[in-house]
């Protein structure tokens, strides 16, 4: 039963990852973090995945209150922040978001903030797209390693 | 009765024959009467009568005839004297009309009669006419069916056709009872029935050919009339009472042999056949004359025209065939001449090589006359020249160490001066000759590349001090200090290069750098065909020296490597030099598979000298200076690297767990900082690795670096600085360069890239940028 139910899981899991390499919204650098992850360290690609979460919910937070901002000029410290933004979306493979960030980077750079503001929108609403996709392809995880007989922690 | 005057007839009134007269006597008064209206009847009904007062006269009598006729029947009673009168008058009258009339017709008969022979002669003309014109019909129906005939036989081919169709056509027209045909047999001896016109099938009778009747038709060309009896006639089924008469015609045969080729056939064969006609039998018809020569006329076409037919067709075949000849003919003779003028052109090309080989084989005589004359002036030039000229050298400069006056100290210098420079004009003449030979060769050894710059840099600062110009040298930490390749030449190159960058320059500064070429900085756009090969083995070591000199227009640029040709400024002329130094140097250079090139702005701005060079890199086993790791072997398992410490610095948390988890999969001890000051607080000499993330645009990363660079002066306790960044753009790149960092790496980072990028690291302590 419990092994009929692991294969289910696990057909899904690879029917979800297969839609999400499609969309080009994670790319191979998601499916290295997977193979870093070994009985050393089980829970790696979860650990890294919610730093990043953690770090761009902040990072997304700070860019949209300085574009409020009427007053705001200091587009190379939004640079900075865009940049790290781009180096962790790239760390995880998250292709989509990186390439989002890639184009406010350069609306950044020529100082448009209309574009950056554009580019704000669409960098939130496919940040969403990855945290739902992520935490389906987790839960799938989680219920596959139960159905297998493994105790994994629980997401927050 | 004597009162009455009457008269008394003759007769008894009562008497038979009185009675008689009087009847006859009225009905003649009413012929006589009747006559006359008859007449006029008719005569107003006829168109043309040119006798009308004959009518007249004639009406006239008869009717006074009848008149007295009529008074005649009044005498047969008693009449009165006035009727006897009446009577006689009418007599008298009568009497002298008739005598008149007839006196009348006398002239009028005869007339009348030459009419009536006219009519009969015309009657029998026109009968003549209509006979003579049917007759003419009956001739033109004949010549029309001669001409279908001949049509129908012109418009066919095969010969039996046109004999049947003669036969059928002939019957047709002549209206024949029977036609047949007889030809002789192969032999010639006899004559075979072979067609006939009622007779289906006909039995093949055959009748022998000397027949007397037959020669007679045969001797003829005439139809001729022959006996219904004879045996060529005899093909009717007996009985007939009366057979027609019969008509044979020859009609001659020709055969293709009888044509010649220039000539037209003669129709003089002697060969027949027998055409026998039969009119019907019963019949009076005889053979006319024009019946006759339509059928000679008909059995002359009939051959003729096979006659033709045939000949046509063997015309034409005979043509088809010429042209056909005439074609392959053509063709073989343009086949012939287009080979007879290949054949020339092979012979004219033959004999231009052989003149051509002739005088390649003068050229190369002399060629080898002209080397070895060369080679021989070389080989005494080599000694004889150089001896004395080291002789002034040595004791030029042994005289400048003695006690001289500034005056003869003057001239010493000068003489050296001088001699040093023959002297290397001198070299540079042998060694390019010697080069142009081939025949030069490298010498290759171990050799430090440090030491090879710094003695450049050495011989080259007096002058240059003198100059007031500043040189400096910068070579690249990753710059082997061992390499394998010619010394001497690698030092003449570069000093070359350097002592045309001081030469050339009146004020400023020299730089000259080094460093080890890169596969991307190799293939450079402007040396497009030089396509270096970078391997395990060898590196290419890239030599930039730039000056602040008068610099080159570009146009003089290409000439600069040309042997003796000098620029055409008057300052270069007063430094001498005798414009073999880069010829040289460009030997030198390629010999060490490498290109030297030299670009410039233009005049006054200054020029950049560039070579790179292969050199080989010495094997590390012997080398005490290299730290620890002896050489990792780069298996692919996952601990490949045990232990081993490394320093990741990056401020990006994301980046900074996948970098630490990706080493400590490898099996490196990972010690992580988050900021520049962490970093060089906790860098020690423990750490053989660190990665440092400058994907900041500031200049983080780059100090951190140069930091560590000077914390650790000594190579080899210095760990291995790699940069982790996100572009590769040219900046980044070289900031990296700058400030001595080891290696580059592109992120995101799979993990069989750092695999092997530490272990290239580790084994070469040299990698420049890993994609």
């Amino acid at each position: 039963m419990l092994g009929l139910d692991a294969d289910r899981l696990r057909a899904d899991l690879n029917r979800l990852l297969a839609f999400l390499f499609h969309q080009g919204i994670l790319d191979e650098q998601y499916l290295q973090l997977q193979q870093l992850q070994d009985e050393s360290s089980p829970n790696f690609v979860s650990e890294v995945v919610n730093i990043y979460f953690h770090e761009s919910e902040k990072l997304l937070r700070n860019l949209r209150s300085s574009l409020m901002d009427r007053e705001f000029s200091d587009y190379d410290k939004m640079g900075i922040h865009l940049n790290q933004f781009i180096g962790s979306s790239s760390s995880i493979g998250a292709k989509r978001v990186r390439n989002v960030c890639v184009a406010f980077r350069a609306a950044s750079d020529q100082y448009n903030r209309a574009g950056c503001l554009r580019a704000l929108e669409l960098l939130e609403h496919e940040y969403c797209i990855l945290k739902n996709k992520l935490h389906e392809l987790f839960q799938i995880e989680q219920q596959r390693l139960l159905a297998a007989g493994v105790r994994y922690p629980m997401l927050n | 009765m004597d009162s009455c005057n009457c008269i008394e007839p003759q007769w008894p009134p009562d008497d038979l024959l009185m009675k008689y007269q009087y009847i006859s006597d009225f009905f003649i008064a009413l012929a006589y009467f009747s006559i006359p209206l008859e007449l006029i009847y008719f005569v107003k009904k006829s168109a043309v009568f040119p006798y009308r007062w004959v009518l007249v006269q004639f009406g006239a009598f008869i009717v006074l005839c009848g008149a007295t006729h009529l008074i005649n029947l009044w005498t047969f009673t008693m009449h009165t004297r006035t009727v006897a009168m009446v009577m006689t008058t009418a007599k008298v009258f009568t009497a002298v009309v008739s005598c008149a009339t007839a006196l009348m017709l006398v002239h009028i008969i005869p007339d009348l009669l030459s009419v009536k022979t006219r009519e009969l002669f015309l009657k029998n003309k026109a009968a003549e006419l209509d006979r003579e014109m049917g007759l003419i019909r009956t001739q033109e129906e004949t010549g029309r069916h001669v001409r279908m005939l001949t049509h129908e036989i012109r418009s066919t081919l095969d010969r039996h056709t046109i004999l049947k169709t003669t036969l059928v056509e002939l019957g047709r027209t002549l209206a024949l009872e029977e036609c047949a045909l007889w030809m002789p047999t192969r032999t010639g001896l006899e004559l075979q029935l072979s067609y006939t016109l009622r007779q289906q099938n006909p039995v093949g009778y055959t009748v022998p050919i000397h027949l007397p009747v037959i020669n007679q038709v045969f001797s003829s060309s005439h139809a001729v009339k022959i006996s219904p009896k004879c045996p060529v006639a005899r093909i009717r089924p007996a009985g007939k009472y009366m057979p027609g008469e019969v008509v044979a015609v020859r009609v001659p045969l020709l055969h293709l042999s009888n044509f010649q080729i220039n000539d037209w056939p003669e129709l003089s064969t002697k060969r027949y056949a027998l055409m026998v006609l039969m009119l019907p039998s019963d019949s009076a018809r005889q053979w006319h004359v024009h019946e006759l020569e339509l059928v000679e006329v008909v059995a002359d076409q009939v051959t003729k025209f096979v006659a033709l037919r045939l000949l046509h067709m063997f015309q034409i075949s005979m043509l088809l065939k010429a042209l056909d000849l005439y074609i392959c003919i053509m063709n073989q003779v343009a086949v012939a001449l287009s080979h007879a003028a290949i054949l020339e052109e092979s012979m004219r090309a033959r004999d231009l090589l052989m003149e051509q080989n002739v005088a390649l084989d003068l050229a190369r005589r002399e060629a080898e006359t002209a080397i070895r004359a060369r080679n021989d002036f070389l080989a005494v030039m080599n000694h004889e020249m150089r001896t004395p000229m080291h002789a002034i050298i040595a004791l030029s400069s042994l005289l400048q160490e003695t006690e001289l006056t500034p005056e003869q100290r003057l001239m010493v210098e000068t003489i050296l001066k001088s001699s040093n420079l023959l002297s290397t004009l001198i070299n540079d003449v042998l060694d390019l000759s010697r080069l142009e030979d081939g025949s030069l060769q490298l010498d290759l050894g171990t050799f430090n590349l440090f030491a090879v710059f710094r003695e450049v840099l050495n011989l080259i600062k007096p002058i240059a001090s003198v100059k007031k110009l500043h040189v400096s040298l910068n070579l690249a930490p990753d710059l082997p200090e061992y390499a394998i390749g010619d010394e001497k030449r690698l030092m003449q190159t570069i000093l070359n290069v350097v002592g045309n960058a001081v030469k050339f320059s009146k004020q400023g500064s020299i730089s000259i750098t080094a460093f080890v070429a890169k596969s991307e900085l190799l293939r450079d756009s402007r040396t497009p065909e030089f396509f270096p090969v970078p391997s395990d083995n060898h590196f290419y070591l890239r030599v930039q020296v730039k000056d602040s000199g008068v610099g080159i227009s570009p146009q003089d640029i290409p000439k600069l490597f040309t042997k003796f040709a000098q620029t055409q400024s008057t300052a270069t002329r007063n430094s001498g030099g005798s414009g073999l130094g880069l010829a040289i140097c460009k030997r030198f250079v390629n010999l060490m598979e490498g290109h030297i090139w030299i670009e410039s702005e233009g005049l006054g701005k200054g020029c950049t000298a560039i070579f790179m060079v292969k050199l080989g890199i010495p094997e590390r086993l012997n080398e005490p200076k290299l730290p620890f790791m002896p050489k990792v072997p780069t298996n692919h398992g996952p601990t490949a690297f045990p232990g081993l410490k490394v320093l990741v610095m990056d401020e990006n948390g994301v980046s900074r767990m996948v970098t630490k988890g990706l080493l400590v999969h490898l099996g490196c001890d990972v010690t992580m900082v988050s900021s520049s000051e962490e970093c060089l607080r906790v860098v020690s000499h423990e750490h053989k690795v660190v990665f440092m993330d400058v994907c900041v645009p500031g200049m983080d990363g780059y100090e951190v670096a140069i930091h560590i660079n000077e914390k650790f002066t000594k190579r080899h306790e210095r760990p291995i600085i790699v940069a982790l960044t996100g572009n590769t753009d040219k900046v980044t790149k070289e900031n990296c360069m700058r400030v001595g960092m080891d290696g580059i790496i592109l992120k995101p980072v799979s993990l069989d890239k750092m695999r092997s990028v530490l272990s290239d690291l580790l084994e070469h302590r040299v990698l420049f940028e890993a994609i």
